[in-house]
């Protein structure tokens, strides 16, 4: 099956739940949809995170990423939305939504790109912190671990 | 040759994108690094721990390895942080 995944990178916020209802919205083959939201926490007293990317090669990677997940499980499509600019505490910073047909392919193929986007696509976070401090977030061995671990 | 410069390196550079024409000995993504580092003090700041870079040539990720060369968009930067 051919899934056409909606990809987007953008400053504003998303919705939640008008993007889960245009994955079967009109259709009556859909079982499941699993959805991951990440949050911009306030660890530390940060007030915010400045998301950066290679515009071109971002849409780039994850069109990659979406289309190994559509390889691999039988989705009836796949939404990822990932912010960049300024998002403050308690704030989605990325959607990633996963349909198909039955429970365990929706949520496999959700953890997956979930884990390959923290790993396989260039975004950088620096964080802003009340003091006027700011640090450029490192990345973790674990998450690069956890990707690694899907083969 | 297009260079880009992404999260620290560019704040490092002082620069977010140049346009560079490296002499021919320059071959791969190693050898761009090392002459890099020596146009600037910002540069060679952007470029003191290798280990810490991260490179993308015409938008893929790559190894320093990679051959380079004119007309190619190479892009450095840190370990991604996204997601």
């Amino acid at each position: 099956m051919t899934v056409e995944p909606t990809i987007r990178v953008q400053e504003a916020s998303f919705d939640l739940a008008g993007e889960t209802a245009a994955l079967s919205a009109g259709r009556t083959d859909v079982g499941g949809i699993a959805s991951f939201v990440g949050l911009c926490r306030a660890d530390d007293g940060l007030q915010a995170l400045i998301l950066e990317h290679y515009p071109g090669m971002t849409e780039r990677a994850i069109a990659g990423i979406a289309a190994q997940a559509a390889a691999r499980w039988p989705l009836t499509g796949c939404t990822v939305i990932h912010r960049v600019g300024r998002i403050l505490p308690g704030e989605g910073i990325v959607l990633v939504l996963a349909a198909s047909r039955h429970r365990t392919a929706a949520l496999e193929a959700c953890a997956f790109l979930i884990d390959w986007l923290k790993t396989g696509a260039p975004f950088w976070k620096r964080e802003e912190f009340a003091d006027g401090a700011e640090r450029w977030v490192a990345s973790r061995q674990e998450d690069e671990a956890r990707a690694k671990g899907w083969g | 040759m297009r260079v880009l410069y992404f999260a620290w390196l560019r704040q490092r550079a002082g620069i977010g994108e140049e346009e560079v024409s490296p002499p021919a000995e320059v071959t791969d993504v190693g050898g761009l690094m090392r002459w890099l580092a020596a146009r600037s003090a910002g540069h060679a700041s952007a470029f003191a721990d290798p280990a810490q870079v991260r490179c993308a040539v015409n938008q893929e990720f790559c190894g320093p390895d990679h051959p380079v060369s004119a007309g190619d968009e190479v892009a450095f930067f840190p370990p991604v942080t996204g997601g």
